[in-house]
């Protein structure tokens, strides 16, 4: 592939990502195949309505963010990709999801696999309270992976896509939890990319990071996406500035405006997307 | 003023809880202290002081204690003060101790040539070795006798461990044979009329032979035995007690003697941790009153491990599926109310219900289909080790219940949706992920029921326990394991030693000692799982959360 970035090459591009708005702006505008399909999908909790007629697609190894206030639903909305919502009493959904031609709602498809090709990283970082490797090669162990240097290789690799293991390498296996904050969720990043997923869904993942570990896991995000569809909730409109490709802007569960990010913060068409992004209310 | 901010800011609330702690501490350290004070100095060689009466009597014995006469209404009323003698010698006078007031007292003395001597039978002997005599011929007399005293106690230490050797060990074996062959012929007479025409005659031919080996080997070990009795049972000692009476003592039936008064403290302390160390390790003799309680604390382990063995798992599966799996609601509120109430049944109810569940439907049922050429002998259908451990269980299972699903409870949320984000299932989750974190809590819930169970006796008395079982749960004869037999317990055994005993003043002193066996097994069980817990914490801590 021609646009295959270096990992180590992509903090650059990271660190530059704020002046080069426009730059991207000419890469983004030429669409790709959507991967995930989200067809008039609404959702409630029991009385409450929290998901309105949502229709979206999300591009093929493009970052998406959803942005919008607390409560507008835009995590439901993630959880929702790979039925994180089944956990919950009293879901009701409709509507279709398709992630790379799985209907991910559908009776006959099995959640497992849904997951399994589709990583998620939360808000706060969860790791196992197992060592290190335990915890990346956790998603091949449940998979029934044992043989040692597949899971070595997967290990490495993963930590290395995660640009953490310069950092791990000598203490694989020293407990997870032993790990700063960043590191932690950096770990829960490997973690997910060690089964090979296509999509990997975000959760507000720097949301408990000071700004240096928020700013590792942007640089990380922007050399992920070479490699796998990301669909990222922030709260954190400059991250949504500077990760994603195209932005949607979501207020009181409906999906009020959808398109390349550079537009969507120079030349929102929505008034609320204006309020909202220039700070008028949130 | 100051008493009014002084209660606005809580200061009383403090003093409350204080005292509160104090008076709780106050109480289990009072009764450690008293059980310990009693118990350890049971062991302590006391010296032997002769008294001489106006009467002219004169009367040898430990001094056991010393109380002020009750005379109520007459000037004298606790004024005077009277002593409780051990003088021992119950075969002689019928009776271990014995009050002599102070004011018949005319001499007291410690006369170095008396001896405390512990013999097979009628509690301890206290007198003055003059004789010792091999078949009919003096080989010490007088001094000589006392000096050749610890070489005969070296010597039937040695000769009681060979006979017992023979006769628990070798002749308990092929009795064990013999018994096996009579319920293979049994189970052949039983087979018989189902498939008759079959023929057996090779198999039976085969038990008979085995039982006549058998019945050789015994007759052999039966004369061997015999022979050796025959050459160690020749040497007598005779003794002279303080009012001259004599008596004589095979070498074989005594077990130590130590002349009391001569004793250093270095001999003293030699004599303690002697005495401690058989009261840990022998078997019990004379109904209890005195050896050892090793076969006790065995049981006591044996049934509790049994015991956590059944709960844990039996605990945990029911929590998880209470915790995880069922549908939280009006039902699985009201199984919870339940499971705490059943820790609050009286544990002789669990007794009854173990007698008549485990012992005589289940254990009945066992031997009517596994060991129907036994009976009426039963071999399960009557109170084992197993059921005992069985009833505990289910007295106990309520508390691993409630422990082990608040240690699920408190696993975090974040960490069971890593895992299932992960594409892992339910299972794969629990197995992996919940479990391993709970299992530092499961833990504590296993120390509470592991204390609950060692200290419970009521019971015990119905599903298994008895005075005094003639032979291990476990042992070197196959199968090892022997869940079937009857055991002993150290909770049964103190109510046993201080209520049943028929020498309860001698006994006492026993009963404290024996709880501090009982609190020092606890303690140790309870350490042992919380150092495991406290690992496993280590390894599996979920701070960061």
């Amino acid at each position: 592939m021609p646009e295959e970035v270096d990992t180590v090459a992509a903090p650059d591009k990271g660190l530059r990502i704020k002046t080069e708005v426009k730059v991207q702006d000419a890469s983004a505008a030429e669409a790709r195949e959507p991967d995930i399909v989200v067809k008039d999908v609404n959702l409630s909790y029991g009385d409450n309505h929290v998901l309105h007629d949502i229709t979206m697609d999300m591009e093929d190894r493009r970052v998406t963010a959803l942005i919008g206030p607390s409560g507008c639903g835009k995590s439901t909305l993630l959880r929702c990709l790979n039925r994180m919502n089944d956990l919950i009493d009293n879901v009701k959904t409709t509507g279709t999801i398709h992630v790379k031609g799985i209907d991910v709602n559908a009776a006959s498809t099995d959640v497992i696999e849904v997951r399994r090709r589709v990583g998620m990283v939360f808000q706060k970082s969860n790791p196992f309270p197992k060592s290190i490797y335990e915890n990346v090669v956790y998603g091949l162990r449940i998979a029934g992976i044992s043989d040692k240097a597949t899971l070595d290789e997967a290990c490495e690799r993963s930590l290395r896509g995660a640009a953490l293991w310069d950092e791990v390498k000598d203490r694989m296996n020293e407990s997870g939890l032993g790990l700063s904050g960043g590191q932690m969720q950096r770990l829960c990043i490997a973690r997910a990319i060690a089964v090979e997923p296509e999509v990997i869904l975000m959760d507000e993942p720097c949301s408990a990071l000071d700004p240096i570990a928020t700013l590792k896991i942007e640089e990380l995000i922007y050399g992920l996406k070479e490699k796998y569809t990301i669909v990222i909730v922030t709260h954190n409109l400059q991250q949504a500035a500077r990760v994603s490709d195209r932005t949607a802007f979501f207020w009181l569960g409906r999906l009020v405006e959808y398109g390349p990010t550079p537009e969507m913060f120079t030349r929102p068409k929505d008034k609320l997307t204006e309020d909202y992004i220039t700070g008028r209310f949130g | 003023m100051s008493l009014a901010k002084s209660i606005r800011r809580g200061d009383p609330l403090i003093w409350f809880t204080g005292s509160a702690l104090g008076a709780c501490i106050l109480m289990i350290a009072g009764l450690i202290l008293v059980i310990l004070v009693n118990g350890l100095g049971f062991f302590w060689p006391q010296e032997l002081v002769r008294i001489t009466l106006k009467d002219g009597s004169a009367h040898l014995g430990e001094v056991s204690s010393r109380e002020a006469i009750p005379n109520p209404g007459q000037p004298d009323h606790l004024q005077r003060h009277r002593l409780l003698l051990r003088v021992g010698n119950r075969d002689l006078y019928g009776i271990d101790f014995k009050w002599f007031n102070e004011d018949d007292i005319v001499t007291l003395e410690r006369p170095a040539g008396a001896f405390f001597v512990e013999r097979s039978e009628y509690g301890p002997l206290l007198g003055e070795p003059t004789l010792v005599k091999q078949r009919d011929e003096v080989i010490a007399e007088g001094a000589a006798a006392a000096t050749a005293l610890p070489g005969l106690i070296a010597r039937a230490d040695a000769d009681r461990a060979a006979i017992k050797r023979i006769e628990k060990g070798e002749i308990g074996e092929i009795n064990y044979r013999i018994e096996q062959a009579r319920l293979a012929g049994r189970r052949l007479d039983l087979e018989l009329p189902e498939e008759p025409g079959k023929d057996v005659s090779a198999r039976r031919g085969e038990i008979e032979r085995e039982a006549a080996q058998g019945k050789a080997a015994f007759e052999q070990k039966t004369t061997e035995l015999q022979a050796l009795l025959e050459k160690v049972a020749g040497t007598y000692v005779t003794f002279r007690t303080v009012d001259g009476k004599e008596k004589e003592l095979r070498a074989l039936d005594i077990y130590r003697a130590y002349a009391a008064n001569q004793l250093s403290w270095p001999g003293r302390l030699a004599v303690y941790t002697s005495r401690l160390w058989t009261f840990f390790a022998d078997d019990p003799r004379e109904s209890n009153t005195e050896g050892g309680i090793f076969p006790a604390i065995f049981g006591t382990v044996m049934m509790v491990l049994i015991m956590s063995i059944i709960v844990v798992p039996t605990g945990v599966l029911a929590a998880l599926y209470l915790r995880e799996y069922a549908r939280q609601g009006a039902l699985v509120r009201m199984v919870r109310i339940a499971v705490n109430n059943l820790a609050g049944v009286p544990s002789i109810v669990f007794g009854v219900f173990g007698l008549g569940f485990f012992v005589y439907f289940v254990g009945g049922g066992i031997d009517k289909l596994f060991f129907p050429e036994a009976l009426p002998t039963p071999t399960y259908g009557t109170g084992g080790i197993l059921w005992a451990a069985l009833t505990l269980a289910l007295l106990t299972v309520p508390v691993v219940i409630v422990a082990s699903e608040e240690a699920l409870a408190a696993v975090p949320r974040s960490m069971r949706e890593a895992s299932l984000a992960m594409g892992a299932t339910k299972f794969q989750t629990i197995v992996r992920v919940v479990l391993p974190a709970a299992a530092p809590g499961i833990l504590t819930g296993l120390i509470l029921a592991m204390a609950r169970g060692a200290g419970e006796v009521a019971p015990l008395m119905l599903t298994g326990v008895v005075k005094l079982a003639p032979e291990l749960p476990m042992d070197g004869v196959f199968p090892f394991f022997h869940l079937d037999r009857k055991f002993m317990h150290l909770g049964f055994h103190i109510y046993d030693v201080g209520f049943q005993s028929p020498n309860v003043e001698a006994a006492k002193p026993m009963v404290y000692t024996t709880t501090i066996f009982l609190l020092l097994i606890v303690v140790l069980l309870n350490l042992t799982a919380i150092v495991v817990r406290n690992r496993l914490r280590e390894k599996y801590k979920t701070g960061a959360f």
